[in-house]
């Protein structure tokens, strides 16, 4: 055991910059900064997309709130890996020329994780009371001016939480690029692995360990954000605070 | 680009096979880690709430490391790394009784574990103390009372919870491609290469994917609807 500790701490001394930043600047970025830009692009790109998604489906139109639906459905039910092989061979069908890796996932990303954010949104936004809604239109808003300024607003504050747990989703998502040679951490520690053939074990352990202190600290924070978060409205209106108390489990589930 | 045309891969036999054979996998490696898991679940709840601090953290430690680290990451730890820890008799054995898929099994069960005993806890935790007391004072022992009183409504709290996390466990088997599972996904990349239909090929995936998963949806509303207790919250 003890040998084998030692052992990885040779390949992190011997490889850090590999995993830390890939072959740059002789080749594309890679490892850790290439898997924290693909999930931070991901999520912040999924959000507008995600927030659109939410306004959709809870629309009484039925030609916006169908398509909508349907797109959450898919992506429910559907495996990520299916979704980046439709984009891998549709994106460079619909632009006329072929695109890297890095944007192929990046756009299944966005896909992907906007469908699972408009979940956590609309949640969000039905979690509110209704009278929030009354009054402002009540005010003279239209239903659009009143879901801007006052609806969301309040709803996605109160979603931070579970926004910051999807973004852990979202880290642990771009594993996939290893599939299509993005060279993210997951790509980078199997290039490893290949050059030195004897020490599986140690190289995907360390692999293990890098992804679980990453997520492990962000899983954390959104813990105690979710607490003051509760604090917050517990401290604003008791009643209120606990009738929205149970959005902040998750209503999805949050995977892989 | 030749046209849209399904009946040629489903009615071609050699395609075929390897759809069916594809899903058959799938469906082995979904089910397999599923009762793997669950059983788990169960072990691993007993154990978080045996008076114990040591057993506690152990649980809680074991839940963190599978929620924290990607799944595909574990299941290349499992296939690439544990695997090549094992004395050689069991490597050679495992090798000739496909290897990849008893790791896929194993690595996508003790993951899903870690989210399904969380999910039947915290449907625990929503069955008022009140029960736990009037059964322990009608005169059942613990166990009695867990098995009886309490688990039967925690599981009902818990049902969607575990139906949205038995999609994703369905959804995850499609990883076990990456470590060389012949399964669903891996068939239709294969196919995919000898047909040159790639339209067709995905799509047919898709739409059985899809179709699996909602039928698990379906089939969870449909359970948690029939096992609703009357006036129950």
């Amino acid at each position: 055991m003890g040998s084998a500790l030692g052992s990885v701490i040779d390949i992190v001394r011997d490889n850090w910059l590999l995993l830390l930043i890939g072959q740059y600047p002789n080749g594309p970025l890679g490892g850790i900064a290439c898997t924290l830009i693909l999930s931070v692009l991901g999520i912040v790109l999924a959000f507008p997309l995600s927030v659109l998604l939410a306004l959709a489906r809870i629309s009484p139109w039925r030609w916006l709130n169908w398509p909508a639906t349907a797109l959450i459905y898919v992506a429910r039910g559907v495996p990520l890996l299916m979704i980046i092989l439709w984009v891998y061979f549709l994106v460079p069908l619909l632009i006329g020329h072929n695109v890297s890796g890095f944007v192929t996932m990046l756009v299944t990303l966005v896909l992907y994780e906007g469908a699972y954010l408009a979940e956590v949104v609309r949640a969000g936004i039905e979690a509110l009371p209704k009278g929030q809604m009354e009054a402002a239109r009540a005010l003279g808003h239209s239903h659009l001016g009143a879901m801007r300024l006052v609806i969301l607003p309040q709803a996605l504050f109160n979603m931070l939480p579970s926004m910051l747990s999807q973004f852990v989703s979202t880290i642990k998502e771009t594993t996939l690029g290893y599939v299509i040679n993005v060279p993210e951490l997951t790509f980078a520690a199997n290039q490893i692995n290949n050059q030195l053939l004897t020490k599986p074990f140690q190289v995907f352990f360390l692999l293990a360990i890098i992804y679980f202190v990453v997520c492990w600290s962000l899983t954390w924070a959104a813990t105690r954000l979710e607490q003051r978060i509760e604090a917050k409205r517990a401290g604003t209106g008791g009643a209120r605070a606990a009738k929205a108390a149970p959005v902040g489990a998750q209503p999805l589930a949050a995977e892989p | 680009m030749k046209g849209f045309d399904l009946l040629a891969i489903l009615l071609n036999p050699e395609f075929g096979k390897m759809l069916l054979h594809g899903v058959q996998l799938t469906l082995v490696v979904a089910l397999g880690s599923w009762l793997l898991a669950m059983s788990l679940a169960l072990v691993l709840l007993c154990v978080r709430l045996a008076p114990n601090r040591i057993a506690q953290r152990g649980v809680m430690a074991y839940v963190s490391y599978h929620r924290n680290v990607p799944t595909l990451v574990q299941l290349m730890l499992w296939y690439f790394g544990i695997a090549s820890l094992l004395p050689d008799a069991l490597q050679a054995w495992l090798s000739e009784h496909s290897a990849e898929a008893v790791f896929a099994i194993i690595g996508l069960g003790l993951c899903q574990a870690a989210y399904f005993t969380e999910d039947l806890r915290s449907g625990l935790r929503s069955v008022p103390p009140g029960q736990t007391e009037a059964a322990r004072a009608l005169g059942h022992s613990f166990i009695g009372a867990m098995r009886h009183v309490l688990m039967p409504q925690a599981v009902r709290h818990a049902i969607p919870a575990l139906v949205n996390h038995s999609v994703s466990l369905f959804k995850n088997s499609s990883l076990a491609m990456a470590i060389g599972v012949a399964e669903l996904t891996h068939a239709v990349k294969e196919i995919e290469n000898q047909s040159f239909r790639t339209f067709e090929t995905y799509l047919l995936a898709t739409l059985m994917y899809l179709g699996f998963s909602l039928l698990i949806m379906a089939g969870g509303a449909m359970l948690a609807r029939r096992t609703r207790i009357a006036g129950a919250r």
